[in-house]
């Protein structure tokens, strides 16, 4: 069963429908990129599944559990909302780590948080913070940070800092980990660093939607890759396959114009 | 002379610090309830069909003239209307018990001050990026734990050199309460010259004053040096 599905998500800011009937599925252990020109809604559709934006209409399921469904009316509340978000993680194209905390503050600060709200945080709030902490240390030194952890963000080279972003998105373990152009924001030669830490966390097989322009990364590393324009997605499928020999028209033009870029 | 002046004008300088201690201790939280009413985006009627009664804010409405309304007027004003008006207009001076002057002027400070911190409380936590909260709401924060744990500090670094000039000017708005008859530093400097028919006096409260401020920026150096440590 896949771990996640969308079906028919529909947004609309105003009179302008910026997505119009998205619909895909995402097995556990695999990584789906997102491609489109700018504009096509590919932000959009990430903050949907992070409750940042509410859909105007359509379904998505986590497990097989309906986390949202535009029809049913029912307001939600917050504490719902929040505990369904948290099967997301998401990775911001401009990192926003929180400036006034060291880069394992920055990790363990939600998993703090939440560990507050158990009932047997007084009595065992050493033991949980110690955990919370080694943990975050673990993270830190996944993505290669193990000598950088009490520094403050602004310390931090740009490729260094979505690093630090990526291992906070992972402290709470969320089920689907989501990327918003992880590396638009950075300079080219910090690029390979954090490309490097996506390729290793798709080998260990963490769920992954990853909205991205490199398409030669896109090709190697994901499993499925979904084209959108305009607020619809226009083709999908295997990854490789799809972008070596893209099925439609619009789809072999965007990726021309790619080819193009890189020469 | 020299020390029974400087005597009388501590005294006088007391009334100045009271009056500053007490406005800053309640005019710096109600600053903030008034910013987050400013910033309330609450519509009660956003499914109605009328246009403009959709978009009505009323909460941010209100505060909004609040503020338009005591930012628009001097202070002098309303601490007259605030120690009069009962008297005048009710026919019982809510005044009347010992430290009734001072409450009132309290009071008036208060209110015109926390109008003055809100906007600069507003515009803060208005600079602090989107993102930011976004990134806390992600990791399942709630409302007030992104504030307190998110937003706050970066709001505080931000807001230290407009709260810096608006608390310094407060220093010297305290000159204000003699109006109600409360002897503060000027008031205090100034009798010397009915009785005694000597000016220096007068002049000397700015050293008062001088130190007075001296100290406070001092502290917000010593502040905004603290808040370095992160951009
Ligand atoms: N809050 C909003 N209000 C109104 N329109 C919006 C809003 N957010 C996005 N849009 C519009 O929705 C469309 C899709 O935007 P989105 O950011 O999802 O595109 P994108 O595919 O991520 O583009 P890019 O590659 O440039 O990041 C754009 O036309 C944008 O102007
Ligand atoms: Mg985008």
């Amino acid at each position: 069963m896949s771990i996640l599905e969308v079906q028919n998500v529909r947004k609309n800011f105003g009179s302008t429908a910026v997505l119009n009937d998205i619909s895909f599925s995402l097995n556990e252990g695999e990584t789906i990129a997102i491609i489109g020109s700018s504009g096509s809604g590919k932000t959009t559709l990430l903050r949907c599944l992070n409750f940042l934006e509410k859909p105007s209409g359509g379904k998505i399921l986590v497990d097989g559990n309906v986390i949202f469904d535009a029809a049913n009316r029912a307001a939600r509340q917050e504490k719902e909302i929040r505990r369904q978000r948290l099967n997301f993680g998401m990775v911001f194209q401009s990192f926003n780590l929180f400036p006034q905390y060291t880069a394992l503050q920055n990790v363990t600060l939600a998993a703090e948080l939440l560990a507050q709200e158990r009932p047997d945080f007084k009595q065992k709030k050493k033991e949980l913070l110690a955990e919370i902490t080694e943990r975050g240390k673990k993270l830190l030194a996944d993505v290669g940070l193990q000598d950088r952890m009490m520094q403050y963000p602004h310390q931090l080279s740009g490729g260094q800092q979505q690093r630090v972003a990526i291992a906070r998105a992972l402290s709470l373990s969320p089920r689907i980990l989501c990327f918003d152009e992880p590396t638009s924001a950075l300079d080219p030669e910090l690029t390979g660093e954090v490309l490097r830490v996506i390729r290793g966390l798709a080998e260990k097989k963490t769920t992954m939607i990853i909205v991205t322009h490199e398409m030669a990364f896109a090709r190697d590393v994901a499993d499925l890759v979904l084209f959108m324009d305009a607020g619809v997605v226009v083709e999908e499928g295997p990854a490789k396959d799809t972008i070596e020999r893209p099925k439609t028209e619009r789809l072999r033009q965007f990726l021309s114009r790619y080819a193009e870029g890189e020469a | 002379m020299f020390w029974r002046v400087t005597f009388e004008l501590l005294r006088g300088l007391g009334s100045c610090a009271e009056l500053f201690a007490l406005t800053l201790a309640f005019a710096l939280p109600l600053g903030l309830v008034i910013a987050f009413g400013l910033m309330s985006k609450w519509r009660p009627f956003r499914n109605l069909r009328t246009p403009w009664l959709r978009k009505w804010r009323p909460i941010s409405w209100l505060t909004n003239i609040i503020v338009w309304i005591v930012r628009g007027t001097p202070l002098m004003l309303q601490l007259i209307i605030i120690f009069y008006g009962p008297g005048i207009w009710f026919g019982n001076n809510l005044w009347a018990f010992s430290s009734g002057r001072m409450s009132a002027c309290v009071l008036a400070f208060v209110i015109n001050y926390a109008c003055y911190f809100s906007v600069i409380y507003r515009g803060g936590i208005e600079g602090v990026p989107q993102g930011q909260r976004e990134a806390g709401e992600v990791l399942g924060m709630t409302k007030g734990q992104i504030f307190r744990k998110i937003t706050l500090l970066q709001m505080v670094k931000r807001i230290v050199p407009p709260m810096s000039n608006e608390i310094i000017t407060l220093v010297k708005d305290t000159s204000l309460a003699r109006i109600i008859a409360i002897t503060e530093l000027i008031k205090a400097g100034e009798s010397f010259m009915k009785s005694s028919g000597i000016t220096w006096p007068l002049f000397y409260t700015a050293v008062f004053y001088l130190l007075f401020v001296g100290v406070l920026t001092i502290l917000f150096n010593s502040l905004e040096k603290k808040l370095s440590y992160f951009r």
